[in-house]
């Protein structure tokens, strides 16, 4: 056990593995890249849905069973589904990735538009604003900090997902994971697998962050 | 002016939240409307500014129907006052403020110089405008809703339970600022209360409703208190009406006695000569010597009232004090005279006769004028 953590720490450090189109910086860069664009994509689909039941309070039912439905997802599964359909290509990845993102993102949005005072409501309205208005000077605004954290998770759950690029020939940090695996290299395993915590950790971290940063003048609602 | 005519309003559910309703309520005067909870007054409201839309009947607001006007355009020219504010909890005060002149377009600049004149006007600080509503306490959020509702000089505000949130002593501040305020500003206000003291203190007439939407009477608070239309209006005024009745009436016309006084710096009087009213220099009341006590003996506190003060406070005070006479005295604090507690008495029995007669005899004109023909 001790030999492999020393293995790992030497993996990991040396100077060879973070260089070149093999290293780690390279897979790195891809991994993020695969995870952003699904997540962007995921957030082009998600919030606009999420904001349309949480503003006329129409469909709640499909915010809250996604949640469920996006527990019980098949990630992998999925992507042996689209590659079947699609043939080799960057579609299946995106595809399963989108639908991992989605539910995080609709649920809390959702949730966060509910949680907007009714009382708040009431009083744009009152004070003469129009539906488009208190939505996207009331709602929106109040209903932001809970959003955002739709697009943390989801972007979070992407990140450590987003490994499965690797199990159909793209890069990413999972090329370590399935190369490994391939060539009974238990360190390269572990090394792929670490960094992918560590990545999906640190940007959970700043992310919270920054939404602290953010909302530092709201009460604790 | 505001006007209801034949206004029902039926909910989907079934429930009449209002029954033929007609109502008027008169320009640059506060009506306010009581009733128990559930009997339509919050309802008849939001009609005015469309917040609910009525199922049959018209409501006219400077003679315009309401139903034909943009319901966002109409609620931009309403000052619009909520229970807990209803303030936006991610702008400023400031910025909350100026949310109604920033709807109509003025620009940010003219609509933050705006609000920051009104932050003045309802008694709060320059520096309380940077803030953010979940740092004030209750009734400086309520302020701010008052000045969020004024911010665009609308003619007509509308004001929903506003001070019903906040402690006995800051409502109290609160109905005196808006009274204050009122004065200067005349505005067309209808104002939503189950509180029947805040609708005798601020109320140029009080509308009474009963569960299921009815308008039982609508009056002036005097009238009101002096002649109620039916049992249910009495119940609602309570058993100390009369005493309300005298909240309403001033000092200014009970007659004034002349006091027997002695100086503070005076020698001491002979005993036996009833009570003494004790002024300065400057004849101001000071209290109270009982001449047939020892030297030593403190003086008896008195509240000197002035023209403006209560029969209430003055009857009040009359209890107080030791021969049943209460001090009165001009805007400087200097004594004008006394009054005693009988006549305080008589004025008040006077006053009550004179509103129930008011009330009978416009009674009789409304029932003399809706059966034409009818002989006296």
């Amino acid at each position: 056990m001790y030999e492999l953590f020393k293995d790992l720490g030497s993996w990991l450090v040396s100077s060879e593995q973070w260089t070149g189109p093999d290293g780690i910086g390279h897979r790195l860069a891809e991994h993020l890249q695969y995870s952003l664009i699904a997540t962007v994509i995921a957030a082009v689909i998600a919030l606009p849905l999420g904001l349309l039941i949480g503003h006329t309070g129409r469909g709640a039912f499909l915010a809250i069973n996604l949640a469920s439905f996006g527990r019980a997802l098949p990630t992998v599964g999925l992507v042996v589904l689209v590659f079947l359909a699609s043939g080799l290509s960057m579609t299946p990845v995106y595809v399963a990735l989108v639908a991992l993102a989605i539910p995080s993102i609709v649920t809390n949005t959702y949730a966060g538009m509910t949680a907007v005072d009714p009382e708040v409501k009431d009083a744009a309205r009152g004070q003469g604003m129009r539906g488009r208005q208190v939505l996207l000077q009331v709602e929106i605004p109040l209903a932001l900090p809970l959003i955002m954290t739709g697009l943390r998770l989801a972007l979070i759950q992407v990140v450590a997902t987003a490994t499965i690029a690797a199990y159909v020939s793209f890069g990413g940090l999972g090329r370590y994971v399935f190369d490994g695996l391939a060539q009974r290299d238990l360190v390269q395993v572990l090394g792929g697998a670490v960094l992918v915590a560590v990545v999906a950790v640190v940007l959970d971290l700043a992310l919270s962050g920054l939404q602290r940063v953010l909302f530092r003048h709201r009460t604790a609602a | 002016m505001i006007k209801f005519d034949a206004v029902n309003k039926r909910f989907p559910n079934g429930t009449t939240a209002v029954h033929d309703l007609t109502l008027e309520m008169p320009e640059g005067g506060i009506t306010v409307l009581v009733g128990s909870s559930g009997c339509g007054k919050t309802t008849t409201l939001r009609m005015i500014n469309r917040m609910v839309d009525p199922t049959s009947g018209t409501i006219r607001l400077g003679g315009k129907d309401v139903l034909e006007q943009d319901a966002a355009e109409l609620r931009r020219g309403i000052g619009y006052v909520i229970q807990q504010s209803g303030l936006f909890p991610h702008r400023t005060v400031l910025d909350n403020i100026a949310t109604v002149p920033l709807l109509l377009g003025w620009g940010r600049k003219k609509a933050r110089a705006r609000a920051a004149e009104l932050l003045e006007t309802v008694g709060l600080t320059a520096e309380a405008g940077k803030r953010y509503p979940h740092q004030l306490s209750g009734g400086q959020q309520q302020r701010v809703g008052v000045a969020r509702a004024l911010a665009a000089d609308p003619p007509v505000l509308l004001m929903d339970e506003p001070f019903g949130a906040v402690d006995p002593v800051v409502r109290t501040q609160l109905q005196d600022e808006l009274i204050r305020l009122q004065r200067e500003l005349n505005k067309t206000i209808a104002f939503v209360t189950h509180d029947i003291d805040e609708a005798v203190r601020l109320g140029d007439r009080i509308a009474v409703f009963r569960t299921g939407g009815h308008l039982v009477q609508c009056a002036a608070p005097a009238e009101l208190l002096a002649r109620p239309a039916d049992d249910f209006v009495a119940d609602f005024l309570g058993a100390e009406r009369e005493l309300k009745l005298l909240s309403l009436t001033t000092l200014a016309e009970v007659p004034l006695q002349r006091a027997t006084t002695v100086r503070e710096d005076a020698p001491a009087p002979p005993a036996g000569s009833g009570p003494l009213l004790v002024v300065s220099a400057r004849n101001e009341p000071l209290g109270w010597l009982d001449p047939s006590g020892t030297d030593a003996a403190p003086l008896t506190p008195v509240r000197p009232l002035r023209d403006t003060d209560t029969l209430l406070a003055a009857l009040n005070e009359s209890i107080a004090s030791p021969a049943g006479l209460i001090a009165r005295v001009d805007a400087d604090g200097v004594l004008t005279g006394v009054t005693s507690r009988e006549a305080i008495h008589e004025h008040a029995g006077r006053r009550h006769q004179e509103a129930a007669r008011a009330a009978v005899s416009l009674t009789e004109a409304t029932a003399l004028s809706k059966t034409p023909g009818g002989t006296v």
